[in-house]
């Protein structure tokens, strides 16, 4: 039983202002994680967040733990070194869709692959907002911004293939307006070991307004967004009557009493089963064909780096012949001169 | 066995080289181990193609060993070979210019076919060609030697030439009047499982001894031991005293090491041997780049161990930016830089001192560094210790500058005890202390204090933001960025008042003041001592402290009449000094071969600068 202090979310507020604009999307995700860090079970002390470079890398700032922010892209090699220097902190990585997938892509892809027991959130806002309104790496194929006038010509990332290709045991989704639904999620991906991805959708109020407007318009979002959890039929919609099945290798939207279709035939949410290929269909549903995921999509145990690190070293030195440097200094071949 | 003859010498160098596969790594470590156990000094140096494979029987395949062993001190690898070792004419071909005028060639001559000679490029058999020059050549039949030897043994052709080394080697002992037992009990322990293979290297070695016996082609040789200081010797290179430097700064400041590195030449042995160190807890992070290396690195630091990342000049270059957030974040960092041929991927397996400026310079902003080099093989041990000890408790990011030759090269090294080393104490803050400000300094290294991430009561924020002097809150206050930019500078200026002064060697009324810094040292003391014997008044500065430099270099420089700094570069350093020091004269001697300096180069160049007017 881990001895626990109990907090509230303020426990969590640092003294800086909040330099966010007013409106950003940034404010209600930086709400939930503190809200959501009372309610985990780690001192204050044990939390480390850690930033790269742009808006949302801020992040650390706002929040009264050991925070870092460090250099364009770099969160996530920092944040595994300092999980794995000390693996009893719980060790937050804040990162944008420019910050993890452009410059940092190569960080991202690793740490998801050595599966270091980190929680990311990547803000993915599908635009460059500090340096004022560039396309990034998730922009749609097409859209026009300061630096594509006529439009890209580049087919964006989506966070959740990448990881899914990195060979990630953990994703979530999530959008900003939904704070109940991200204190959740960050909840859960506190608990799963391993690098936990969580892709928030995240609104840039200057440069790229209403960019998911579609999914969180209060009359529409409920037809278009399905919220799935580990073990539940896959079904949405305002009147609870959609439905995700399989048709051959494909998912298909269906409606629960039309053509013969039963609640039973619905999928059931498997979050935990390795063979990610449902996994990845789900990641891969968008408006306006199929309602997009959000939840916890993947959630798969796997051993961690970290933990294997200091496992590996307590194997070794269990037997190791050298306990301390001068039981290496006098190993192997010496002499003596007389 | 007929009567040897036998001279007496105080050193010798001899130089095994062959193709890359045929073991002259081997044959070279076995014989210098062996002259160790017997009490020489030694140093040596592998050179090895930068291709793994490179064509057989070419002049780009050609490796080589090189050994340096005396009976009065050696600090080099030497300029040219008393014997070299020739496998193959291609061998030859690359290293007859290093032998030197009288000395001996042991070639194979069965290598010596048309079809070899063309593929060294040979138009003609340069043993047959007049202008070859005034060596003692023994001509051996090494290769059929060999298959005669193991015609019994069963093994296959191709695993029988693979011992062919072991004949050379028999030879060079025969010549030196070395006893072979210390490769037969290598033998024997490294092929225990395969006693067919360990006998057949041990019948190669004793039929080159007694070929060697059996010619008596010329003069056997001995060389005495060397007069060493008492104690318990190992034999040591480089990079593995830089690792276990960094491993002794661990221990005596009571941290977990952590290397974040990505493998690049000729760094990689450091992040090898950190790697095998999990018996001492050492948690070793192979990154998926140069950059996620420092970063991890960093990250490390952050979290409290003492943290370390190690490369090589283009690593260093990705590295940069990174360097600059250990500055402004003022977390303990060691940057190890083993140096190669640059610019670009330039010279990988060759030695340059080409960095220094990319040490000193290589970062946006003012970014202030302390810089070390390490001069010799085994004083990377002290110098990485020394590295790390000024990272710790001066909250600093520190390279240590080494290079290829005394990363590879290596020298027999009196073993230290722990208990003689320093201890290190880093500013590590208390849990819950009420005054703790991130960015607050202590008067006498004006260092801040490492609260390390998991300590109670410290929470606070760091990073790349310029910050508030004294809370690390962001700041954009004109004056405040100034201050902080002076403290930083203050600070690593401030470690000048805990390293070494400098220390003049050789006459301190010298005509000429030979100055170096880093691993030419050998090189450097080697020429001055020569000099001397012949009654020239000559002294050596040798720099180790870059950055800052140590605080008598003024009062030191300003002693004698002529200066002549040497380096392996363009004359890095000496602008260096001349920016600080600009009233002074200095000539200089600059290299840039991927070679190193060689004794009688220096012996020259010092020796017409103390003859100029």
């Amino acid at each position: 039983m881990i001895e626990t202090k109990s907090y509230t979310a303020k426990d969590f507020k640092s003294d800086q202002e909040v330099r966010w604009c007013a409106g950003c999307g940034d404010m209600a995700i930086l709400n939930a994680v503190q809200k959501a860090m009372a309610e985990m079970d780690h001192k204050i002390e044990d939390y480390a967040v850690i930033s790269g470079i742009g808006c949302s890398s801020r992040f650390p700032y706002y929040m009264n733990t050991y925070g870092f922010h460090s250099i364009h892209g770099r969160a996530g090699a920092i944040a595994s070194g300092v999980k794995t220097a000390n693996p009893k902190l719980s060790v937050w990585q804040i990162t944008g869709d420019g910050d993890a997938l452009a410059i940092g892509g190569n960080h991202f892809i690793h740490e998801i692959r050595r599966n270091v027991d980190l929680n990311i959130i990547l803000f993915n806002n599908e635009i460059y907002g500090l340096t004022k309104g560039q396309f990034s790496p998730t922009s749609r194929f097409g859209q026009k911004t300061k630096t594509s006038p006529y439009g890209t010509v580049e087919h964006p990332f989506h966070p959740g293939e990448l990881t899914i290709g990195a060979q990630g045991k953990y994703f979530a989704r999530g959008i900003d307006n939904n704070v109940k639904l991200n204190i959740e999620i960050f909840k859960d991906a506190e608990k799963h070991a391993g690098t936990s991805v969580i892709e928030v959708l995240q609104n840039c109020v200057i440069f790229n307004n209403g960019a998911h407007s579609a999914l969180t318009d209060r009359e529409h979002k409920e037809d278009r967004t399905i919220i799935v959890k580990h073990g539940e039929p896959l079904i949405f919609g305002k009147e609870k009557n959609k439905g995700l099945v399989l048709d051959g290798l494909k998912l298909k939207v269906v409606t629960i009493g039309e053509n013969g279709v039963t609640k039973e035939d619905i999928l059931v949410h498997d979050a935990h089963e390795e063979d990610p290929i449902l996994h990845l269909a789900l990641i891969n549903m968008r408006f306006p064909d199929f309602p997009v995921a959000f939840g916890v999509i993947r959630a798969v145990k796997a051993h961690t780096y970290d933990e294997r690190v200091e496992a590996q070293i307590k194997e070794v030195k269990a037997t190791a012949k050298i306990k301390n440097m001068d039981d290496l200094l006098n190993s192997g071949s010496t002499w003596d001169v007389e | 066995m007929s009567e040897k003859v036998v001279k007496e010498l105080d050193r010798v160098v001899i130089k095994f080289s062959g193709d890359s596969g045929d073991g002259m790594q081997l044959a070279g470590t076995q014989f210098s181990d062996t002259s160790a156990l017997l009490g020489n000094d030694i140093a040596t140096f592998p050179d090895y193609p930068a291709e793994i494979r490179a064509p057989q029987g070419t002049v780009g395949g050609v490796s080589g060993f090189q050994l340096h062993f005396g009976h009065i001190e050696v600090y080099t690898s030497g300029d040219a070979a008393d014997v070299l070792v020739a496998m193959n004419p291609a061998a030859l071909k690359a290293n007859m210019k290093w032998v030197k005028p009288g000395g001996t060639i042991i070639i194979d001559i069965d290598t010596f076919t048309p079809k070899n000679l063309k593929k060294a490029g040979c138009d003609e058999d340069p043993l047959k060609d007049k202008k070859f020059g005034d060596f003692h050549i023994i001509e051996a039949p090494i290769s059929n030697l060999t298959q005669e030897t193991l015609k019994e043994s069963g093994l296959d052709k191709k695993s029988i030439l693979r011992s062919k080394n072991m004949f050379a080697l028999g030879m060079v002992y025969w010549l030196f009047n070395r006893s072979m037992d210390h490769t037969l009990e290598f033998f024997d322990k490294k092929f225990a499982k395969v006693p067919q293979i360990a006998e057949a290297n041990k019948s190669v070695l004793r039929a080159g001894f007694n070929f060697a016996n059996t010619i008596e082609a010329l003069a056997s040789y001995r060389v005495e031991p060397a007069k060493i200081e008492k104690g318990t010797y190992r034999n040591i290179n480089g990079n593995i005293a830089t690792a276990w430097g960094l491993l002794a700064a661990a221990e005596k400041s009571n941290l977990d090491l952590f290397i974040g590195s990505y493998p690049i030449t000729p760094a990689t042995d450091i992040l090898q041997e950190l790697a095998a160190r999990k018996d001492l807890g050492v948690k070793s992070f192979q990154a998926e780049d140069e950059i996620a290396g420092i970063c991890t690195a960093i990250g490390a630091s952050f979290s409290g161990s003492m943290a370390v990342t190690t490369t090589s000049g283009p690593g260093l270059a990705l590295k940069s930016e990174a360097i600059g957030l250990a500055v402004m974040t003022e977390l303990p960092l060691v940057i190890v830089n083993v140096q190669r041929g640059g610019p670009s991927t330039g010279l990988p397996t060759k030695t340059e001192q080409s960095d220094l400026s990319q040490a000193l310079y290589g970062r946006n902003g003012e970014s202030p560094v302390p810089i070390i080099a390490a001069s010799t093989p085994s004083d990377c041990f002290q110098y990485a210790f020394e590295a790390s000890k000024i990272a710790l408790e001066h909250m600093t990011p520190v390279i240590l500058l080494t290079d290829g030759y005394i990363a590879n090269g290596s020298e027999p090294w009196k073993i230290p005890a722990m208990k003689d080393m320093p201890v290190i104490t880093p500013p590590l803050a208390k849990a819950n202390d009420k005054d703790y400000q991130p960015y607050k300094r202590d008067n006498q290294r004006l260092a801040r204090q490492w609260a390390v991430a998991g300590i109670e009561g410290l929470e606070h924020r760091i990073g790349g933001l310029e910050k508030m002097d004294i809370t690390g809150t962001i700041s954009y206050v004109p004056e405040n960025h100034q201050l902080m930019t002076d403290l930083r500078e203050g600070k690593v200026n401030k470690i000048a008042d805990f390293i070494p002064e400098l220390e003049i060697m050789g006459d301190e009324d010298a005509d000429v003041c030979m100055i170096g810094w880093g691993g030419t040292y050998g090189h450097l003391i080697s020429t001055m001592n020569e000099l001397r014997e012949e009654g020239k008044k000559v002294a050596l500065l040798n720099f180790n402290y870059i950055k800052p430099l140590p605080k008598n270099t003024e009062e030191v420089l300003a002693k004698f009449k002529k200066r002549i700094v040497c380096e392996l570069n363009l004359g890095q350093f000496v602008d260096y000094l001349r920016s600080y020091f600009p009233e002074y004269k200095y000539h200089q001697y600059n290299k840039v071969q991927g070679l190193p300096f060689t004794v009688s180069e220096l012996k020259e160049v010092v020796t017409k600068v103390m003859e100029e007017k």
